[in-house]
C-alpha cells in the first residue's frame, strides 16, 4: 500500500468488475466456439489444399469480432447506464487512468479470449479436413504468425468497441457505429471507393492479419502487409480509446 | 472539514448553483436542505469532482477531491439508490470498489455485515429492493472507514426501521468526529437526526444554522423551512 493510488489499484478494480458480471463469461464463450463451429464446417468443407486453409480456418472471426467488439462497448456503456461510473470515478478520479486501466483488464481479456478462438479454430479445422487434404501446420512459414495476429484482431476490435463506448456512453449508439464502422461500411466501400478497402477494419483482419501469403491482392486492390495491417488497427483503437479518455474527462459523470 | 466558496454551476441556460458557500464541521450531522432543484445534489457531486464547478471550490480538509490520495478512506458518498450494475453481486460491486483503494476484503464482509445485507450479498444486485439497495449504498460510504460522509436522501426507500436504524448511524458517525453531510426533503426525519442545518434555495445559502436556532421562532422545524424557503420554490 503507498501513498497514493495508482494505475494497478484502478486495473485491480476493473478486473473485478469485468470478471464479476456474467455477460463477460458467456460473450468470451461464446466468442470461441462460434470461431471453432465455423472452422470446423470450414474444414469439412474444404475440398482444395491449394486455399489458404490458415486464412479459411480463421473465417469465424468476423463473428467474433462483433461478439468481443459489442462486449469492449458493453464495458464502457454500461457503467454509465448503471451508474457504477460515479462510484468508480469517486475511488480513482484521475480518469484517464481509469479508463487506462479499463483497457488494459478489458484488452488482456480479449487477448486471451481471442488468441484461443484463433488457434482453437485453427486446429479444429485441421482435425475436420477430408481424408486427402493436407492442412496447414504451424510450423510452416507465416501460419503461427497468421493464427497470432487473428487471436490480437479480436483484441483490437474489443478495444475498438471500448472506445465507442467511453466516447457515447450510450449502448445501442455505440453498438451501431462499431456494426457500422466494421461492418456497414466495408459494404458500401467495396463498390463505391474501393482503393480505401485494404483500411477498413474487417479487411485487416480478413485480408492482412489472417493470411498466409502477405501481400493478397484483389482486382487493383492490394491489401496492407499483416504488420502493417496490425499498426492500423492499433492506431484505430488508440484513436478511439484516446476520444473516450478526453470525453471522460473533460464531461461530467 | 467541508468548505464550499463561491460555487457556481449552470447545466445550459439553467442555474444550479449561484454562489454557494457554506462550511461542514466534524462532531454533528449537517442536515442539507432545500426545495427540489435548489442544487443540494450538484453541490454534493462538485464536491465529489464529479462535476465541474463553473466558478468557486468545494473543499474537502482543504483539499479538492481529485487531490485526495485515497479518496475512499477520506470520503464515503452515497449520491443516488441505484450506482450499481444490476448484473453484479453486491460483495462484487463492493469488492471493486475495495480493490480501487487497497481496502481489505474482510472490510467488504464487515460493511456488509453492518448495512444487514449479508445474507443477499451473492445476489444479482439488480433483484435488491429500493432499500436494500440503499443499504448497499450506505456500506460503499462506510467501506474506507472515512472521516467525511455525504449522502444524498438516504432514507428514501427505507421502512420505519431502516429509517431509525439510518438515524441512529448517522448520529453515531458525527459522534465519533465525523464530518456527516446529509440531504433530505424530509425535514420531520431532520429535525430527529440533525443538529446542524445548511438551507438553501436556488443554488443560494438561504440559512446555516442549527435546528434549535430555526425552530425556536415557529410551531415546528417544517413551519420554520417552508417559509424561508417560501419566495425560492419554482415550480409554483
Amino acid at each position: 500500500m503507498s501513498g497514493h493510488y495508482r494505475f494497478r489499484d484502478a486495473a485491480r478494480m476493473e478486473w473485478v468488475k469485468l470478471r464479476s458480471l456474467r455477460s463477460t463469461w458467456w460473450t468470451l464463450a461464446v466468442t470461441v466456439v462460434a470461431a471453432a463451429a465455423i472452422a470446423v464446417a470450414v474444414g469439412i468443407n474444404s475440398e482444395d489444399a491449394s486455399a489458404d486453409l490458415t486464412n479459411n480456418a480463421l473465417a469465424g472471426i468476423s463473428v467474433g469480432l462483433l461478439l468481443i467488439g459489442t462486449l469492449g462497448v458493453v464495458t464502457a456503456t454500461g457503467e454509465h447506464t448503471s451508474g457504477t461510473i460515479r462510484p468508480t470515478l469517486a475511488a480513482i478520479p484521475n480518469r484517464p487512468l481509469v479508463l487506462a486501466a479499463k483497457a488494459a483488464v478489458f484488452g488482456a481479456a480479449a487477448l486471451a479470449t481471442g488468441e484461443a478462438a484463433a488457434f482453437v479454430s485453427f486446429l479444429v479445422c485441421r482435425i475436420a479436413l477430408p481424408a486427402g487434404v493436407p492442412g496447414p501446420a504451424l510450423g510452416q512459414p507465416e501460419v503461427l504468425r497468421a493464427v497470432v495476429l487473428g487471436g490480437a484482431g479480436y483484441c483490437l476490435i474489443g478495444l475498438l468497441g471500448l472506445g465507442f463506448g467511453a466516447v457515447v456512453r450510450h449502448t445501442a449508439l455505440a453498438v451501431g457505429l462499431l456494426v457500422g464502422g466494421v461492418y456497414v461500411v466495408a459494404m458500401l466501400v467495396a463498390p463505391l471507393a474501393p482503393a480505401l478497402m485494404p483500411w477498413l477494419p474487417i479487411a485487416v483482419v480478413a485480408n492482412s492479419l489472417t493470411v498466409v501469403e502477405p501481400g493478397m491482392a484483389i482486382g487493383d486492390v492490394r491489401f496492407l502487409s499483416p504488420w502493417a495491417g496490425l499498426g492500423v488497427l492499433v492506431l484505430y483503437a488508440a484513436v478511439a480509446l484516446g476520444a473516450g479518455a478526453w470525453v471522460l474527462a473533460e464531461r461530467d459523470a | 472539514m467541508i468548505e464550499i466558496r463561491d460555487l457556481s454551476k449552470r447545466y445550459g441556460p439553467t442555474v444550479a448553483v449561484d454562489g454557494l458557500s457554506f462550511d461542514v464541521y466534524p462532531g454533528a450531522v449537517t442536515g442539507f436542505l432545500g426545495p427540489n432543484g435548489a442544487g443540494k445534489s450538484t453541490t454534493m457531486r462538485m464536491l465529489l469532482g464529479l462535476d465541474r464547478p463553473d466558478a468557486g471550490q468545494a473543499l474537502i480538509g482543504g483539499r479538492r477531491y481529485r487531490e485526495l490520495p485515497w479518496p475512499l478512506r477520506e470520503v464515503g458518498a452515497l449520491l443516488e439508490a441505484r450506482a450499481f450494475h444490476p448484473g453484479r453481486s453486491a460483495r462484487a460491486h463492493l469488492e471493486a470498489l475495495a480493490a480501487a483503494s487497497a481496502i481489505p476484503r474482510s472490510r467488504v464482509e464487515e460493511v456488509l455485515g453492518l448495512v444487514g445485507l449479508a445474507g443477499v450479498a451473492g445476489r444479482r444486485a439488480g433483484g435488491l429492493s429500493l432499500g436494500m439497495g440503499q443499504r448497499l449504498g450506505i456500506a460503499a460510504a462506510l467501506l474506507g472507514d472515512p472521516g467525511v460522509l455525504l449522502l444524498d436522501e438516504p432514507v428514501n426507500g427505507l421502512d420505519p426501521e431502516g429509517i431509525r436504524w439510518m438515524r441512529t448511524l448517522l448520529r453515531s458517525l458525527a459522534a465519533q468526529g465525523r464530518v456527516v453531510l446529509v440531504s433530505s426533503h424530509l425535514i420531520g426525519e431532520m429535525a430527529l437526526t440533525a443538529e446542524r442545518l445548511v438551507v438553501i434555495g436556488r443554488g443560494r445559502l438561504l440559512a446555516q444554522t442549527s435546528v434549535a436556532e430555526l425552530s425556536a421562532g415557529a410551531a415546528s422545524l417544517e413551519d420554520a423551512f417552508l417559509e424561508l424557503t417560501a419566495g425560492e420554490v419554482e415550480y409554483r
